[in-house]
């Protein structure tokens, strides 16, 4: 029987890469555990309480021939006694449990955050924009803040601070195999302590409604090594590759004379717009659009070339590009690795 | 009695399904703007022709797809800071380049008038935008900056910029020294 309530919660973990159910961190284990034990001792209530509902319907009546009850059973003293005695219990016990779960549930929220090791943490400083997030690595050399967009890498155990605030409207961070949800609000700093024990792509989601494409703001926290960590913030930290043959740096023409240098930066260059996702190291990002499409070339040409049918409402202009320059721009952008 | 009711009713009705459709145009959303480089960029658009004795503004040959329209003016308002225009022009009252709120405009204040300064920039500071913004988000700051003068109607007009604070609390915490 636990077996199989085990393999219930499994199998959804086995399709998504997002789900509290497979937790990769010990935040997101204690959620879980939670989880499984309010599911197991509420369905045993709930079948008890269904057992106890059918079990006098069938039941016959003893000494009563199958008269009306209303016109001439009297239940007798003893019985008024015993049903007292049963619903009185009953409700204590509801009591107890109901106010047990909470102190269970309050007790294990405030945990979540406080077990973690916090000798050797980092901070990420993660803000929340219509529809995107905004990743940096905090340092006190401002020089060595790295930056990137809509993707967060992460050492495997190692504590990770998130420093989270907004742009706009609330938002909140959610990568449920990590963490509990923790909103972002403007002009106001909120923070959330995780860690990851296993290396893994974890896929998270804004969880407050903040617009029209709430749905297509997601980000992916990958976990990683330490050693593989360490190598790929020292390379986010470095300038964009510089364009390599005459295509690309067509393509680099393209970008800084047409609208995208007003929004978006790419460090080594003159792009320094400071109002969508930095893209410096574009290419080397699992998706485009905020987790909305896979990073390649087909989809990047549809995503610049129409972004309002990929994602209707969104603040990425339409930009009138020259179908020639199409290419040479895709092709610069994914060489920024 | 009850026909009369009837044809309250519907009179009532009729004006509720106009106000609605009033509010439709109000509030249309323009999801997918036509890319298209403007063909306003030439001589349709030209800015206003200065005279020593008094000024005269060309009749311009283009309108505005987004006059009246509430939700241009508020993306007008977004893009107005995100393109840093606020960087010199602050919230409409100047400050290096000079003020958009005003009665007296050199180059003209019509929509096309307002679209072709932005665009082709004009002397003393005003950058080139044409090219680097694209032609729907040039008409929407057109529009915002017509808001600021109250040029646009009143239905799609904000009663108060999110700029302007209602109260000097709000803009002076408790505790600032002197307030």
């Amino acid at each position: 029987m636990r077996r199989l309530a085990l393999a219930a919660f499994a199998a959804p973990a086995l399709l998504a890469q997002q789900s509290a159910l497979d937790p990769a961190g010990p935040d997101a284990g204690a959620i879980r555990a939670l989880l499984v034990f309010f599911v197991v001792l509420l369905g045993a209530l709930f079948l008890l309480v269904v057992a106890m509902t059918i079990i006098p319907l069938v039941r016959r009546h003893r000494g009563i021939d199958q008269e009306p009850l209303e016109r001439t059973h009297r239940p007798s003293a003893n019985t008024e006694l015993r049903l007292k005695a049963v619903t009185g219990v009953a409700t204590v016990a509801t009591i107890v449990i109901l106010f047990g779960l909470v102190v269970l549930s309050v007790s294990v929220g405030k945990a979540t955050s406080s077990a973690l090791d916090r000798t050797n943490s980092m901070v990420v400083e993660v803000t929340g924009n219509q529809w995107w997030w905004h990743v940096q690595y905090a340092n006190d050399d401002a020089s060595r803040i790295a930056v990137t967009a809509n993707e967060m890498h992460i050492p495997v155990g190692r504590s990770v601070m998130i420093r989270a605030t907004s742009n706009d409207v609330i938002h909140s961070f959610w990568a449920p195999n990590l963490q509990g949800k923790r909103d972002l609000f403007p002009k106001h700093i909120t923070t959330e302590w995780f860690q990851a024990d296993r290396p893994g792509r974890f896929r998270g989601q804004c969880a407050e409604f903040c617009g029209l494409q709430h749905a297509h703001m997601a980000l992916w926290v990958v976990a990683e090594p330490p050693a593989k960590f360490e190598s790929w913030l020292a390379h986010q930290l470095e300038p964009s590759a510089a364009p390599s043959g005459d295509d690309q740096k067509h393509g680099q023409e393209v970008f800084l004379n047409n609208a995208c240098a007003m929004c978006h930066t790419i460090a080594g260059t003159g792009a320094a717009g400071q109002v969508g996702p930095d893209l410096t190291h574009f290419g080397s990002r699992l998706t485009l659009a905020a987790g909305t499409l896979p990073n390649s070339k087909g989809n990047l040409a549809g995503w610049i070339a129409d972004p309002q049918s990929v994602k209707p409402g969104n603040h990425m202009a339409t930009v009138p590009i020259k179908p020639e320059d199409m290419q040479p721009l895709i092709d610069y952008l994914e060489s920024l690795r | 009695m009850s026909s009369r009711c009837h044809s309250d009713c519907a009179r009532s009705f009729a004006v509720c399904c106009l106000i609605a459709l009033m509010a439709c145009q109000r509030e249309k959303r323009d999801l997918r703007p036509a890319p298209a480089v403007a063909v306003v960029y030439g001589a349709a658009a030209v800015e206003s022709d200065l005279h020593p004795a008094g000024k005269q503004y060309r009749v311009p040959q283009v309108t505005n797809p987004y006059e009246g329209n509430a939700y241009a003016i508020s993306e007008g308002q977004r893009l107005f800071n995100w393109y840093n225009c606020s960087g010199c022009h602050a919230n409409g009252g100047g400050g290096m380049g000079p003020p958009l709120i005003k009665q007296e405009w050199i180059y003209g204040v019509e929509p096309a008038n307002l679209f072709d300064t932005i665009v082709k920039g004009r002397p003393n500071g005003m950058p080139t935008w044409g090219g680097k913004i694209p032609e729907y988000q040039v008409w929407q700051l057109v529009t915002y900056v017509r808001s600021m003068n109250n040029l646009e109607p009143k239905s799609a007009t904000p009663a108060r910029p999110d700029t302007l604070e209602q109260s000097s609390k709000t803009i002076f915490p408790k505790g600032i020294a002197g307030r």
